[in-house]
Order: structure tokens, then C-alpha cells, then sequence
């Protein structure tokens, strides 16, 4: 057992340096891809300090003593929480079967680098029938994604826990649509694939209409989880708000959800059905 | 942080029209007094002048919406005290701190030693709980300024208030009555939060986003085709067109004089006056459009500094800017009708014979979307993205379009051609500004969301919201809105006429995404000063790669605004510059030191759009 816990510990850190590497090639990636862009432009970049004569803010003429004292807003750190769903589940042909879902991201941090937490869960009967929470480290990628590393706990009642290792992009892609890929790595060469996709129509300024995908993909078959490798399943959900503030907005919907390939084929051995539709009630919030 | 169960906002109505007999409940008992024997006192600052004086800032019990709230007040009274002193007096200004936090006062567009400047971190340490500062200077000038706080966001909490300077030889222009307008805006939320929210998300203030019922209504009306053309360029940019001001009156009430729309200020006068009105733009976020339905409004001068008089219908100014301007009443009664540029609401006073007259209220303007000038500038290819490029995994952008065209502004294309003959004769490669568009290297990052590179150089602009109203129907025929083209200071004003020794270029940059703006793409805390050496003459060209205006205020010494011909118009301490426009100014520091530069909406300069220069 201390062996176990001593060999996932190994392979976390190694991971961790592995996926830390990956994380910094990308920061370079992305210096070197503005450096090509700063010499595609014609004027090669000007140097943002070529005014300064070697001044900073806290040395050269007339600099005040001590430490620096004027600090902005750049320089503080912030803090949300935003419950995406937070909503009652029912099943469409059975009223009888129903959970409460919960999906909620915290971050706390600067504007280009965050603490970010990623809770995601099923409650049914009273408990916590299966949930995933990221722990990540969040940094700006470009004006619009940040690269989210860090690590994934997966909670099951009825299989079996893992923890992954997690690196991803989260962001704002062109024509609005809220993006959220995450690839995982496991023990025992475990890998997963999670992506989601929102977008909001606005109807009018106050009700709108969120389409929502999510996807995910597994690299192995996990019989005690009963998640097949390749596309596990696909959820389409539409959720329509009404926005009492941009803070407060409670919705109603409809989410369906479909697995595929070895996953349905375990659902077909149990005995349930691979494909759901549900209607939905919930909250969306954010402070 | 934020109360997860807000109560509902208020009514539109009530909100933008805010309490009758709103504002500072704890005031001075001199002030109150004055508030309850005269309604026409009601907002209007009281007046101290002299070369003594005094000022205490405290907290003060406030309430303008319903809600009772703490300001941050300066001698009790929102707007703070109308300070009166005279051209060439050494003042003296002792200002006492009764917050639990330290305080400041700017003394906004005056020149003085840098010590009095009241920056704290840069002029000085600030002014401690319960310790006493004292502000010496001599007033080298003299036109309307005013003063505010400068730390944190005490300004947008009430710390605010006029500053008159006397012309030791006489006014220019006889006035018979001369009122201060100044014009602010109020939230009863507590600033932080507000800024929090905006981390958060970026647009939780604008409730005049693009619908999909626009969409359709649009379609009905242009065709699908053009209806989605309309928007794909937006969309695929991650761009709001109605994104005109980052706070709009979902939280802000708009005041004049400290007044509510519903409180309506009123300045009297009797027939035949000459009404002297000097408008200035105290809020912390809100640039205004203002206008006298009836009267014509003679500008007579911008930022304290006479300019050649100019009679115009409206002007749009920003935080920071002042306007004085002369007006002629003949009827008994007209509305002052102050919009935020965003039309989300209104400051609203009234000039009229006596209390209690009114003229008709205007209706507030429509939203205008943002153009594609405003996203690209001069567009020399149409409504191609050639123009720009935006943010990062775009690199399409980057290889369009040759780079000459790329780097010569449309305008300046123009007038080089009719220009020839003039450019020809000048030897001096600095006789004007270039136009060679050199963006930052750290422009190329996640602080920046955009950046033009066919930037227009117009000056003549009255900007989104304020084009072609005529034509559009929302005014009557004729009607002049001010541009900065129209503003000329009067001769021996600008009296430095030596070409610039060197220009320095900055440009003024953000992510709305992300909330973050900067110069350069560096927010201040990663940024060095700008060193300029005293009484050097130097070219200062800022190019706004953003899609918002930015009020820019360089503290110390005066920005001289030039054309993109090089001819110098206009001094100013504040220039506004549009979306995708690019602007040049000289300048000639005097005193030594360190100055504050930045942009004065509050919450662009808190995020970062703020640097420090140093004159050795």
C-alpha cells in the first residue's frame, strides 16, 4: 500500500516536472511566435523600455525611498466563484429518477496567472454519487486562453477513485464560444480527453439561451468505472436564463446525453439505457 | 465579496433619475444651512478663495439613489468646495485627513513643484490617517481646473471639486453670471466591487448588448446576408460593438453639481445675461455629450487655456477635460442635457429665470454600434480585417496587405499628395509626426486584444454617437458637435513654437476580455518611466489600439496638441483619443521631478494605463 502511494507519488512529480516543461515550451511558444509576428511587422517591435533611460520606478532622479508604494490594480490579486449549473435533474421518461447537478469554477489570482478550481458532481439519493475536481494553475496563454495545469480527483460511490495529472486551454474562442479542453494522464498509462463548449444567445438583454457540448474521451477501457476507451459520451444541453442581475439567473433546460462504443456497450451490460435526456432546473451564478 | 443575492437593480428610470433632494446627508453645518434656506444652493459647491485654505476629508453619510451610503467627501459637500484663488498668489492649502486610510489631492492641469502634485508613490507618501498636509504653490495660470483625490478610488467616491484661477489682468470674456457645471457620476456600490465585477466579466454593466432580436429585426430589414456581415467581423474578433463605457447607469447615477436628474440643478439668470458655464468633467468613468437644446454654446476655453472662440451645439468631453463656454439665454428656461457616451443615461440640470422653471427634456440618443473606423482606423482596403490584427493565433492578419499601406494611414496618405509642395520644404524629418506605426514587442502578448495598423490621424472626428446627427434625424439641421479640430489656442498661448528635438511613440492598449489595460501592453507595475530632460521640446505620439476612448492626462506639464501636418492648435492637460486614432502632442517639461501619465477613466488607469515620467 506505501509502496502504491510511494510510485503514484513518484509519477506525480515526475509528471508535474514533465507537464511544467510542456506549460513553459508553450510561454515560449508564445514569445516566439509574438517575436515572428514583431519582425513580420515592419517595425521589428519597438522595445516597450527604449524611453527609460535606464530608470524604473523605483530608482533614478527623484524616485521616492522605500519600497515601491503605488500599486494597481495589476499588481492585486482577485477572486470569483461562478456556478455555471447548479440545477435539479429529471429524467424525461422516468419522473421518478432524479439528481442534483453542481458545476462550479473558483479562481483566485492575477490577471495572467490564477489558482483556478474546477468542481463538477452528481448528487442522487442524498449522496455524492460521483464527482471531479481540478486543481489547477492557470496562466495567460494569449489575449484569450490561459493554460490550465494541475491536477484532476475523480470521487465514485459505485467504482473506483482516480487522480489524473491535468493540462488544458480554457478561453474565449472567435464568435463567442466558451472553450474548455483538458487532456489527463493517469496511473497505469491512463489518458482522458474533456472538452465543453458553451455559447449565449442573447434573446433580449436579460434572457439567454446557452447551448452547451461536452465531450469526453478515454484511452483505455476502465471496467470498474464502466468508461470505455475512444468517445465515452456526449452531452448536448440548452439552457435558457433569465438574468435578474448578470449575477443571479435561474434557468430551465434540457440536456441530452449519449455514450458510445465500449462505454455503451457496458451500459447495454448493465442494463441501462445509453442514451438519456433529461429536463433541467437550476441556478447560474457568479460572485 | 459580492452579496451572491443582489437585490433587483432599480427601475431604469428611478435609477438614472436618482433623489430629488439627493447627496450629502452630514454635511458641513455651513453647507447645510445653505442647502435648506435656498433650493438653488442645493449641489452647488460652496466657494472658499484666498490664499489660505482649509480642507478636511472625512467620511460623509450620503445618499443619492434611496440608498444611504459613505462617500469620501472634502469638507463635507459633494462636490467638494469651489476653491476661487487668483493668478500669481502663492496658496497655501492645508488638507487634514479624518479617513481611517490615506488621501491626496491632485491639482488637476496646474503647474506646480512635483512635490505638491499629489500622487502619492510618485510626488510624495500621501497623507496619513490624522496627519495634516500642506500644499505651497504659486499659480502660474490661471482658467478653470479642479482638484480631486488621488488614491484608490476616493475621487469616484466624492472627492471632487472645482478650481477656479483669476487672470491677474481681467477675464477675457465678461460674463454675467458665472456657474460652475460639474459633472460626475455616483454607485452605491463600493468601487472595488464594481472593478471586481469587471474582472469577472467585462460587460456585466452593458445592457445594450447586440440581441438575437436586433439580429432579426436587422434581417428583416437589410437581408441575411448583410445582416450577418453586419456582425461577423464582431463576433469573429470577440468584440462588442455597443461596448462604449465599461460602467453605465446599471450602476451609475449620473449628477451636475452633485445633483440627480430628478434633483435638477438650476443656475439663474435674468434676461440679457451672458451666462459663463464651466463645465467640468469630474466623473470617474463617463465621458458626456453635452448640450443647451436652444442655446449655442461659445467654447472659449479648453482645459483652463483660452482658445479662439468657437460656437458649436454639443461637445463630448471625458474625465479630466474642461470646457468654458458662453452662452446668450433669451427664453426662460433650457434643459443642460449631459448623456453618457454609452446612452445609458443622463445628467440633467436646468439655466432658467428662477428655481422651478424647466424647458422640455431631450430624448436620449439611440445606441450607436461602433464602426469599423473604430475597430481599424482609416480603412484603405474596405471592411477588410487588413487594417488590424488582434490578439494572438491570428497570424493571417499579419501577412496581409503590403506594408506600406499597412503603415501609411489612409489620411495621411491624402494629404501627403495635397501636401506635397509644404512636405518638400521641410528639411526637418521631425516637422511632423510619423506615421509609421511601430507597434510595442510586448504588444504581442495576452495583455493586448488588438492593435491597428492603419490608424486614422484625423483630428476632425466627433466621434461614435456624434456623427452625422443631422442627417440621422436626432437633431435639428445644422447642428456642430465639437472636435478637437475646432479647438485653437489664442495667440501667445503657445509659446514654445521650437520644432520637437524627438518624438516618442506609445500606444495605448487592453484586453476587454481579460479586463487589462495598459501603454505598450505593459500595465504600470511592469512598466519603466519615460524619461524626458527639463525644457527639452518633445513629440509625444499616442496611437489607441483599442476600441474605447481614452482621456490621457499628463500631470506636470502641458500637452500640446498638433495635426498630422505638425501645425500646433491646441494646449490642453487632457486629450481624449478616439478608437484607432493616432495622435501627436509636444510638450516642453519645465519642472523638474516625476509626473503621473495616464488614462483618466479611474478603473483604465487602476488596471494599469498609467505611467510614471521622470523630467531630470
Amino acid at each position: 500500500m506505501r509502496l502504491i502511494a510511494m510510485k503514484q507519488l513518484t509519477l506525480l512529480l515526475a509528471f508535474t516536472a514533465g507537464a511544467l516543461h510542456v506549460n513553459t515550451a508553450l510561454a515560449q511558444m508564445d514569445d516566439g511566435e509574438m517575436r515572428k509576428q514583431a519582425s513580420n511587422d515592419s517595425s521589428v517591435g519597438r522595445d516597450p523600455h527604449a524611453y527609460s533611460d535606464g530608470f524604473t520606478l523605483t530608482e533614478g532622479p527623484y524616485s521616492q525611498t522605500g519600497p515601491r508604494q503605488l500599486k494597481l490594480a495589476d499588481e492585486h490579486a482577485f477572486w470569483a466563484v461562478l456556478g455555471d449549473r447548479l440545477e435539479y435533474q429529471q429524467d424525461s421518461t422516468d419522473s421518478a429518477v432524479s439528481s442534483t447537478l453542481y458545476d462550479v469554477q473558483a479562481w483566485y489570482g492575477t490577471t495572467f496567472d490564477r489558482f483556478v478550481v474546477k468542481a463538477e458532481g452528481d448528487i442522487a439519493n442524498g449522496t455524492l454519487e460521483e464527482s471531479s475536481t481540478d486543481l489547477l494553475w492557470g496562466h495567460a496563454f494569449n489575449a484569450y486562453f490561459d493554460t490550465q495545469l494541475g491536477i484532476r480527483l475523480d470521487q465514485t460511490d459505485k467504482g473506483k477513485n482516480r487522480q489524473w495529472l491535468a493540462l488544458g486551454f480554457q478561453g474565449l474562442a472567435p464568435y463567442w464560444f466558451e472553450v474548455d479542453i483538458t487532456g489527463y494522464i493517469g496511473d497505469e498509462g491512463r489518458t482522458a480527453l474533456s472538452a465543453e463548449a458553451e455559447y449565449e444567445l442573447l434573446l433580449i438583454q436579460r434572457l439567454i439561451l446557452q447551448p452547451r457540448a461536452e465531450l469526453n474521451l478515454f484511452g483505455m477501457d476502465d471496467p470498474e468505472n464502466r468508461v470505455g476507451s475512444g468517445v465515452s459520451n456526449l452531452g448536448l444541453g440548452l439552457r435558457l436564463r433569465y438574468e435578474f442581475s448578470r449575477q443571479f439567473a435561474p434557468y430551465v433546460g434540457v440536456e441530452w446525453t449519449n455514450t458510445y462504443g465500449d462505454t455503451a456497450d457496458y451500459r447495454r451490460a448493465d442494463g441501462e439505457s445509453t442514451s438519456d435526456t433529461k429536463f433541467v432546473m437550476g441556478l447560474r451564478f457568479w460572485f | 465579496m459580492t452579496p451572491l443575492f443582489q437585490p433587483l437593480p432599480y427601475n431604469r428610470r428611478r435609477f438614472v433619475q436618482g433623489l430629488v433632494a439627493g447627496g450629502a446627508l452630514a454635511a458641513t453645518p455651513r453647507w447645510l444651512h445653505a442647502a435648506l434656506n435656498d433650493m438653488t444652493e442645493l449641489g452647488s459647491a460652496p466657494v472658499l478663495s484666498g490664499r489660505e485654505i482649509n480642507l478636511v476629508i472625512a467620511e460623509t453619510r450620503v445618499n443619492f439613489t434611496g440608498v444611504s451610503r459613505m462617500a469620501t467627501t472634502i469638507n463635507g459637500s459633494i462636490p467638494a468646495p469651489t476653491l476661487r484663488l487668483r493668478e500669481g498668489d502663492e496658496v497655501t492649502i492645508r488638507v487634514s485627513n479624518n479617513l481611517p486610510v490615506s488621501t491626496s489631492i491632485h491639482w488637476h492641469g496646474i503647474l506646480l513643484p512635483y512635490q505638491m502634485d499629489g500622487v502619492p508613490g510618485i510626488s510624495f507618501r500621501g497623507i496619513a490617517p490624522g496627519e495634516t498636509f500642506i500644499y505651497r504653490f504659486t499659480l502660474r495660470q490661471s482658467g478653470t481646473y479642479w482638484y480631486h483625490s488621488h488614491s484608490g478610488f476616493q475621487e469616484m467616491t466624492g472627492m471632487y471639486g472645482a478650481l477656479i484661477i483669476e487672470p491677474r489682468e481681467g477675464e477675457r470674456h465678461q460674463a454675467d453670471q458665472d456657474f460652475v457645471v460639474e459633472l460626475s457620476d455616483w454607485t452605491d456600490e463600493e468601487p472595488m466591487h464594481a472593478f471586481s465585477k469587471l474582472k469577472v466579466q467585462s460587460d456585466v454593466y452593458n445592457f445594450s448588448q447586440p440581441t438575437f432580436f436586433d439580429f432579426t429585426a436587422d434581417v428583416s430589414k437589410m437581408g441575411l446576408q448583410a445582416a450577418l456581415e453586419k456582425r461577423q467581423m464582431w463576433n469573429r474578433m470577440r468584440m462588442n460593438p455597443t461596448d462604449l463605457a465599461d460602467l453605465s447607469a446599471a450602476t451609475f447615477t449620473y449628477l451636475m453639481n452633485g445633483t440627480t436628474p430628478a434633483g435638477n440643478w438650476t443656475g439663474r439668470f435674468k434676461h440679457g445675461d451672458r451666462v459663463r458655464l464651466r463645465f467640468i468633467n469630474a466623473a470617474s468613468n463617463s465621458f458626456y455629450d453635452v448640450r443647451i437644446p436652444g442655446l449655442r454654446l461659445t467654447v472659449i476655453q479648453a482645459d483652463g487655456q483660452d482658445v479662439e472662440p468657437v460656437t458649436v451645439d454639443e461637445f463630448r468631453f471625458g474625465p479630466g477635460e474642461t470646457y468654458d463656454v458662453m452662452v446668450d439665454p433669451s427664453n426662460d428656461a433650457y434643459t443642460i442635457f449631459a448623456q453618457s457616451m454609452d446612452r445609458s443615461g443622463y445628467a440633467r440640470g436646468t439655466l432658467a429665470l428662477q428655481q422651478g422653471l424647466v424647458a422640455p427634456m431631450p430624448e436620449p440618443d439611440p445606441v450607436e454600434w461602433l464602426t469599423m473606423a473604430d475597430m481599424m482606423g482609416a480603412m484603405n482596403h474596405g471592411a477588410d480585417k487588413d487594417g488590424m490584427d488582434h490578439g494572438s493565433m491570428n497570424q493571417d492578419s499579419m501577412s496581409m496587405g503590403a506594408p506600406e499601406t499597412r503603415t501609411m494611414p489612409h489620411s495621411k496618405m491624402s494629404m501627403d499628395h495635397s501636401m506635397h509642395g509644404m512636405q518638400k520644404d521641410s528639411k526637418n524629418p521631425l516637422a511632423k509626426a510619423s506615421s509609421t506605426v511601430r507597434h510595442a514587442r510586448t504588444e504581442y502578448g495576452a495583455s493586448v486584444d488588438q492593435r491597428v495598423n492603419t490608424p486614422s490621424t484625423k483630428i476632425d472626428d466627433p466621434g461614435i454617437g456624434l456623427r452625422n446627427l443631422s442627417q440621422r434625424g436626432l437633431r435639428p439641421e445644422g447642428h456642430r458637435v465639437l472636435t478637437l479640430a475646432d479647438l485653437k489656442s489664442i495667440d501667445g498661448v503657445l509659446d514654445d513654437r521650437r520644432p520637437p528635438a524627438r518624438e516618442l511613440e506609445l500606444h495605448l492598449t487592453g484586453n476587454m476580455e481579460r479586463y487589462s489595460w495598459s501603454f505598450d501592453g505593459l500595465e504600470f507595475g511592469k512598466s519603466t518611466p519615460v524619461s524626458l530632460r527639463q525644457n527639452e521640446r518633445v513629440r509625444i505620439i499616442l496611437q489607441n489600439d483599442t476600441m474605447m476612448t481614452h482621456p490621457m492626462h499628463l500631470h506636470g506639464m502641458w500637452s500640446e496638441l498638433e495635426t498630422d501636418q505638425g501645425e500646433l492648435r491646441v494646449r490642453r492637460h487632457t486629450i481624449p483619443v478616439q478608437p484607432a486614432q493616432r495622435i501627436s502632442y509636444l510638450t516642453t517639461p519645465h519642472d523638474l521631478g516625476r509626473w503621473a501619465w495616464h488614462c483618466h477613466l479611474l478603473f483604465h488607469m487602476d488596471a494599469g494605463m498609467f505611467r510614471e515620467v521622470v523630467v531630470s
